[in-house]
């Protein structure tokens, strides 16, 4: 067989959708003849619903589905990070029984890595994996978790072996969330929002064929996960948008992804609305005040100077150069940019800052920037962290000396939890 | 837009890195600055025609080799690197590019060649005693008669004004005011009735000059009393010049600190490996690169003729005035002790980082015109 052009690509994936496209199918029936076609992950393996392409034909293959309007395989979520992972290090088992249903957006996911005594050191996790038996027994607690009450599935790293080093003890399990052992309670923020949840496993089972690697690989494990997550912008795949065609097959997938999008919907904000400055300093006659501008235009020469600063990093990309330290800035910059904002927007609300809701400027979302921005430093690897990664890895300076990666975990100090 | 070098581009930055390097180490610096010219003459005539420096942006036409604002960025970022004691900037930057701005076909013909040949040096001469940068502030007036004119005043802080062979002057038609009656000349440095005295500098290896005019002969440079415009071009272009030097100083200073932390131990350990030393050594790196980004966006912006320029300009100044005076301070308070000492060289950079901080309008005053061109 001759090697695939962009030609045969292109015109292969036209003769398909000519023969198969119908938007009168409903969405998960539509799905699994793209799961069986391979048309629905072409960069995935032929023998597990994919067709073996480059990764750089995905783009033509999107084109064509949107040239008719075809909708597409599920993408939004944590489930892109489960497929990604289980393709990794995942058993056949493993992909016969979850990658099909992860396509079809039947199945959600959840992944269930941070706690509340480990955030930055993920690998300190302490939540328990025994086992019993034939089965692996679960304790312990998780945190941060998105859509956890909606998921199906989770993807979870626990402690099976404390008396190793930290990084060595773990293991990585396929866990069934609708089961008694797993509570789901929601986090709520101090932005008013609960895009998160806390969960709570009492004597959770996992079955013996859902661990993910041998025990003490769980990190590498997980590894995986971090960086498919680190790839897209700070946890979010991509902002998934429903087609706004009328159909059923089309509310369907609307529905799907209202319900897989709401935990970000405060996102923007979080970013500091950059966007909103100019036209707010218009509207209140701000824009006037000598401090102001200052303030204005410091935020504009950041925003600007990080966005090029990406543009850098994308063309270097781009021409295969490898990529100079203009790569690992972008989360730091966003930083500042959003702090920056939400300054701006205080010294422009001026008074009405002091409000919220439906009292507040814009109906609140004024109010709302002001809230979440310091959500931005912290998720997805704090600033400190980044400054860590940038000093370490592009600026080769010397780690800190560990003191908990080469003693048995258990004898490692853990939080002082006051008692009261 | 782009927002990547050139294989070409990188390539003549090398060459340039490596040249700049081996004629311009500290030693080199510390010698020339000592003197009143701050350059010499010979030396640099050398070192201009093997790289063909100040004929960079000047068009074939005129005997240069037709590049733009991007490829003279990248000499003006080397030689921020370097700290080259040399009148690059006054020539090429500023006077050059004046008469790119504002002469005519005649006049480019007549003055462009030996300025890209190396043979000349020149200057732009337009804040005086007052040390502003806003045309309407000029008080020099010129004044017609015979068929030249005569320039009365004094101008300051011009740079290499004490030992540029030719003079561009910004004066006003006696009586004149604001913006109206402007024109740029020309004097040659030697002119009778021109006393030129160098001034004392903070920065010693950047060389100011004051500059008194009694009934100077001068020629007029373009159009008479239309001057504002190409001006106001010239100090844009010359501003995004200035922030591409700047960013170069900065990265320096920040690798150089950088490689300092590395080598120096303290409590038995490098204080590299110190998170407050790596956390500085992270925000240094990102001031320095969202600096640079803002100076190659904005000479890519000349090349490209966008409508934004003022702003971009200005941007541009005012985010390389804040990241390389900010990234100046850590270098000098990473090295410690040793960072205040004259001997070691911090304080070379440091300084080239404060003079720049100021000249031409501070990242206030540049803040405030970005703000103006992007609301009015």
């Amino acid at each position: 067989m001759s090697e695939p052009t962009e030609e045969s690509v292109r015109s292969d994936v036209r003769a398909w959708l000519e023969a198969n496209w119908n938007p009168d199918h409903g969405l998960v029936e539509w799905r699994n003849k793209l799961v069986d076609s391979g048309w629905g992950a072409p960069h995935w393996p032929k023998q597990w619903y994919g067709r073996d392409l480059p990764v750089k034909f995905n783009a033509i293959v999107d084109e064509e589905f949107a040239r008719v309007g075809a909708v597409g395989v599920a993408k939004a979520g944590i489930r892109t990070l489960a497929a990604a992972t289980i393709l990794a290090h995942g058993t056949d088992l493993h992909k016969e029984k979850f990658l099909r249903r992860i396509l079809t957006g039947e199945d959600t996911w959840c992944q269930l890595f941070s706690e509340p005594g480990s955030g930055s050191d993920m690998a300190g996790a302490v939540t328990r994996a025994d086992r019993q038996g034939n089965k692996w027994v679960i304790n312990g607690q998780k945190v941060w978790t998105t859509s956890a009450h909606k998921a199906h599935w989770g993807l979870l790293l626990a402690r099976a072996n404390w008396d190793v080093p930290k990084h060595k003890g773990l293991a990585y399990f396929i866990l069934d969330m609708k089961q008694p052992g797993v509570q789901v309670h929601p986090l709520k923020q101090m932005n008013g929002h609960a895009s998160f949840n806390q969960v709570f496993f009492t004597d959770a089972i996992v079955e013996p064929e859902f661990l993910v690697s041998d025990v003490g690989d769980g990190w590498t494990v997980a590894t995986t996960t971090l960086m498919h997550e680190r790839r897209g912008a700070d946890g979010l795949r991509s902002w998934a948008v429903g087609s706004d065609r009328k159909g059923r097959i089309y509310d369907e997938e609307r529905a799907e992804v209202a319900t897989t999008m709401e935990p970000y919907k405060w996102y923007p904000q979080r970013a500091g609305r950059v966007d909103l400055v100019m036209e707010r300093a218009k509207a209140t006659g701000k824009i006037n005040d000598p401090v102001i501008r200052q303030e204005i235009a410091k935020l504009l020469i950041m925003s600007k100077s990080a966005e090029w600063t990406a543009r850098r990093a994308r063309a270097a990309q781009e021409q295969g150069r490898p990529q100079g330290p203009e790569g690992s800035l972008g989360k730091l910059a966003s930083s500042n940019v959003a702090r920056q904002a939400a300054r701006v927007h205080t010294y422009i609300s001026c008074a009405d800052a002091l409000l919220s809701g439906a009292d507040s400027p814009m109906d609140g979302v004024i109010a709302e920037i002001l809230v979440s921005v310091p959500a931005t430093s912290i998720a997805g690897g704090t600033d400190e962290i980044q400054r860590n990664i940038i000093s370490e890895r592009v600026l080769k300076m010397p780690k800190e000396p560990s003191v908990d990666t080469t003693r048995p975990f258990k004898d490692v100090p853990r939080n002082i939890v006051s008692a009261s | 837009m782009r927002f990547s070098f050139t294989p070409e581009q990188d390539e003549f930055r090398a060459t340039l890195r490596r040249a700049l390097e081996a004629r311009s180490p500290t030693k080199e610096v510390r010698r020339l600055m000592a003197t009143e010219a701050g350059f010499e003459r010979d030396g640099w005539k050398r070192l201009n025609q093997e790289l063909g420096l100040t004929a960079i942006h000047v068009p074939e036409a005129y005997g240069g080799q037709g590049f733009g604002f991007s490829e003279l960025g990248i000499v003006l970022e080397e030689m921020g690197r370097g700290l080259l004691c040399a009148p690059y900037f006054s020539t090429a930057a500023l006077a050059t590019t004046a008469i790119l701005n504002a002469g005519t076909e005649e006049q480019k013909r007549a003055l462009l060649p030996s300025i890209a040949s190396g043979e000349v040096t020149a200057t732009l001469a337009f804040a005086e005693e007052s040390g502003s940068n806003e045309p309407s502030a000029v008080t020099t007036t010129a004044a017609p008669s015979g068929g030249v004119f005569r320039l009365e005043g004094t101008k300051s802080f011009v740079l290499d004004g004490h030992t540029a062979d030719l003079i561009v002057v910004l004066a006003r038609r006696p009586g004149s005011k604001g913006e109206d009656g402007l024109s740029l000349f020309t004097v040659a440095g030697d002119a009778p009735g021109l006393t030129r005295r160098a001034l004392k500098t903070m920065d010693e290896t950047r060389k100011l000059a004051h500059l008194a005019f009694r009934s100077v002969e001068a020629k007029l440079l373009g159009e008479e009393g239309a001057a504002a415009a190409p001006f106001a071009k010239t100090m844009q272009q010359a501003l995004i010049c200035l922030a591409n030097e700047m960013v170069g100083g900065a990265e320096r200073l920040r690798e150089d600190a950088l490689a300092y932390v590395k080598m120096r131990m303290q409590f038995g350990r490098s204080i590299a490996s110190f998170q407050t030393t790596k956390n500085k050594a992270a925000d240094m790196l990102l001031d320095v690169e969202l600096a640079k980004s803002a100076a190659y966006y904005a000479a890519a912006a000349i090349d490209e003729g966008d409508e934004d320029l003022p702003a971009l300009a200005s941007l541009a100044k005012a985010s390389a005035a804040e990241a390389s005076l900010q990234t100046a301070i850590h270098a000098v308070q990473m090295h410690g002790g040793i960072g205040f000492t004259w001997d070691n060289d911090t304080h070379l950079w440091f300084k080239r980082a404060k003079s720049s901080e100021i000249l031409f309008g501070d990242a206030n005053e540049h803040r405030e015109k970005m703000m103006q061109h992007w609301t009015h």
